[in-house]
């Protein structure tokens, strides 16, 4: 488990929007009645989405009395899962695949870049506060390494060059497209491929 | 080479599209209802007789596991949980599933509920795969609309509902029981068996827990028949898997092949070779992170199926093989795959809470030649005191590759690590215990 700082600035107050409150209520009716609690990890998402990628203490509360559930075990949540984010990260939030199948094809020339390009600690936003990074373990993607998680999306096979040009593309206000850069479909082999060939070919 | 038409899962690399039109031309769905007509009993037995065992790392035979759910429904509800939390360093062929074939596993879900009496179905997938799971939802909506599952699915007469419930990134949530303690909005610590999830799970109530690969190849079973699926491999090993091959390979690639597949054929013919030939090869971890890993000498004639590793003690877990070659530090790698287990231990248990820091910590040392020749014991000595000593498995995925390494590389680290901790003269070393006697004269 990874040390996870509480932010010091905490907004005053937090409450869902409109449409987030409906897409809460919707995920508690998935679980049985009085089994709300189950909803709790799908709700610090809900929240950490609404509040610019970070969860504060506020939210946490909120989300206790809206499951009617102690406080404590909603923070206890929050502080276990290591995607939820305690404190403000980066607009666009790199997270480095560094476990071995990825350090093996080169994870750390993409730490390299990250120190050089975007910030030299981890955690600590880019100059013009758009980008932060951080090393994670096993994305699950380990076919497809080195590879990296940025927001939502997955960016796979990479190199330290790749991985500049994608960070110049952001700096630029322009999203760089996610899925594999050494130009191969998803998890097959590349120019090597033995299987299947009848349907690759229909 | 295991022959196409064999191969369960046809869209792999997404060749023909993940939709529902797509997935009944590849026969999913085809005969479903009548599968669900020939009954509980005939389903479970015919997935007992195909010797089908969980892909998700133990093995355990899931017609067994399905036989032990309650045969009537108590007080109490049955649940169906589908683990799709794969976290395992070196594991991604859940995800594929999850991408390209989700109605194979919606279609396994409807069949696997249907013979253990459950009428809710939930599928925790890990909180990074999110695009994976949105696919999944939409395979899920379509399924919906077309009656396959929901109330009356196909008209059978049996209802169920499938949700998604995304973990947070804990790795340890892919032991089947802090799977159900995250899934009840807890923290993701394991719980004690017995008794068993079978008969006190989720909520409290019956639930069967399977991986994600194993639903998703029932359907081809029961559709081609008990007899096909275990006609390949050999007995207690038969079918298909998805073997993911990734590290230093010319190739890294996921493909399903026969169970019992020998290694170098899988590196050599799939993955095309380790970097810098075959003769290049140091070690190769089998099955995911977890499993001890196997020098080369093993490797030239090791047959990938459960028993075969676990004769040559190690596991065929996931069957996420990684390949380490010559031009890489072993001991780094071994360091940093125990960096990863003192990362994800939940904390619960001392041995592992502790240990895996002690293992990654020295470790680091080795790496660094900075250990001292008898502390290759002592850290051997270390992992035997983790394994067996905690409430869920992870004391032994976090002890395993560390015994591995000693028990292949020994020669290598004490090469390495020739530290004489007696102080002849008087280096600046703080972590000695014994530095004061150096401020005395003639020390």
């Amino acid at each position: 488990m990874s040390v996870k700082k509480i932010h010091k600035e905490q907004p005053e107050t937090f409450e869902f929007s409109v449409k987030n409150m409906e897409a809460a209520n919707k995920i508690v009716s998935n679980y049985p009645n009085g089994r709300q609690q189950s909803a709790v990890m799908a709700l610090l998402y809900i929240a950490q989405r609404q509040n610019d990628n970070w969860i504060p203490l506020q939210a946490m509360k909120y989300i206790a009395k809206f499951l009617d559930m102690p406080y404590i075990k909603v923070y206890e949540v929050a502080t276990f899962y290591s995607m939820y984010n305690l404190s403000p990260v980066g607009k666009y939030f790199f997270q480095i695949c560094t476990t071995t199948p990825c350090m093996l094809r080169g994870a750390y020339d993409l730490v390299k870049v990250c120190k050089n390009k975007i910030s030299e600690k981890e955690n600590v936003l880019s100059e013009d506060g758009k980008i932060s990074w951080m090393e994670v373990e096993c994305l699950g993607a380990c076919v497809n390494a080195p590879m990296m998680q940025v927001n939502e999306d997955y960016y796979e096979d990479l190199n330290d060059k790749k991985l500049e040009e994608i960070i110049e593309t952001i700096y630029q206000n322009k999203i760089p497209k996610p899925g594999s850069y050494s130009g191969r479909i998803n998890a097959e082999p590349v120019n090597n491929r033995k299987t299947l060939l009848g349907n690759k070919n229909a | 080479m295991l022959k196409d038409e064999d191969r369960i899962f046809q869209n792999l690399y997404n060749d023909s599209g993940a939709d529902i039109e797509s997935a009944k031309l590849r026969n999913d769905w085809n005969g479903t209802k009548e599968i669900l007509e020939k009954g509980r009993e005939w389903i479970i037995n015919e997935v007992k007789s195909s010797e089908l065992r969980g892909r998700g790392g133990a093995g355990f035979p899931t017609g067994l596991k399905w036989s032990f759910a309650p045969k009537e429904v108590g007080s109490r509800p049955h649940y169906l949980v589908i683990n799709a939390d794969e976290s395992e360093p070196g594991t991604c062929k859940d995800r594929d599933i999850l991408r390209f074939e989700p109605h194979k596993l919606i279609e396994g879900c409807l069949i696997a509920s249907y013979a253990v009496n459950a009428h809710k179905c939930y599928i925790y997938i890990r909180g990074e795969y999110f695009n994976e799971g949105r696919k999944l939802q939409t395979a899920i909506d379509e399924a919906y609309k077309n009656n396959l599952i929901g109330k009356n699915a196909l008209n059978s007469g049996w209802d169920l509902d499938i949700y998604i419930h995304y973990g947070a990134g804990a790795y340890i949530c892919g032991e089947e029981t802090a799977l159900l303690e995250s899934l009840e909005g807890k923290k993701g610590q394991p719980r004690l068996k017995p008794p068993f999830p079978a008969l006190i799970g989720l909520y409290g109530c019956p639930t069967i827990i399977n991986n994600v690969e194993t639903v998703a190849a029932v359907p081809t079973i029961l559709r081609r028949g008990a007899k096909w699926f275990s006609s390949l491999g050999r007995a207690k090993n038969t079918g298909t898997k998805i073997y993911c091959i990734s590290g230093n390979v010319n190739n890294p690639c996921n493909v399903e092949e026969e169970m019992g597949v020998p290694l170098k054929e899988l590196i050599e013919t799939h993955a095309g070779g380790v970097v810098g030939g075959w003769e290049n090869l140091k070690a190769v971890i089998p099955g995911g992170s977890s499993m001890p890993m196997l020098p080369k000498e093993i490797c030239d004639n090791m047959k990938m199926d459960f028993d075969a590793c676990v004769e040559n003690k190690t596991g065929l877990g996931t069957a996420g093989i990684v390949v380490i070659n010559n031009d890489q530090d072993i001991i780094k790698c071994m360091a940093r795959i125990a960096r990863f287990y003192k990362h994800e231990s939940c904390g619960q248990c001392t041995p592992c809470r502790e240990g895996s820091g002690w293992m990654w910590r020295m470790l680091e040392r080795m790496a660094a030649g900075e250990a001292t020749p008898d502390e290759v014991n002592m850290l051997f000595d270390v992992t035997k005191q983790i394994e067996g000593h905690t409430i869920c498995a992870f004391g032994e995925g976090s002890s395993w590759p560390v015994q591995g390494l000693i028990r292949h590389f020994k020669d290598e680290i004490l090469e390495r690590n020739k530290f004489d901790p007696v102080v002849k003269k008087n280096k600046n070393i703080p972590y000695l215990v014994d530095q004061h006697l150096l401020e005395k004269e003639n020390a």
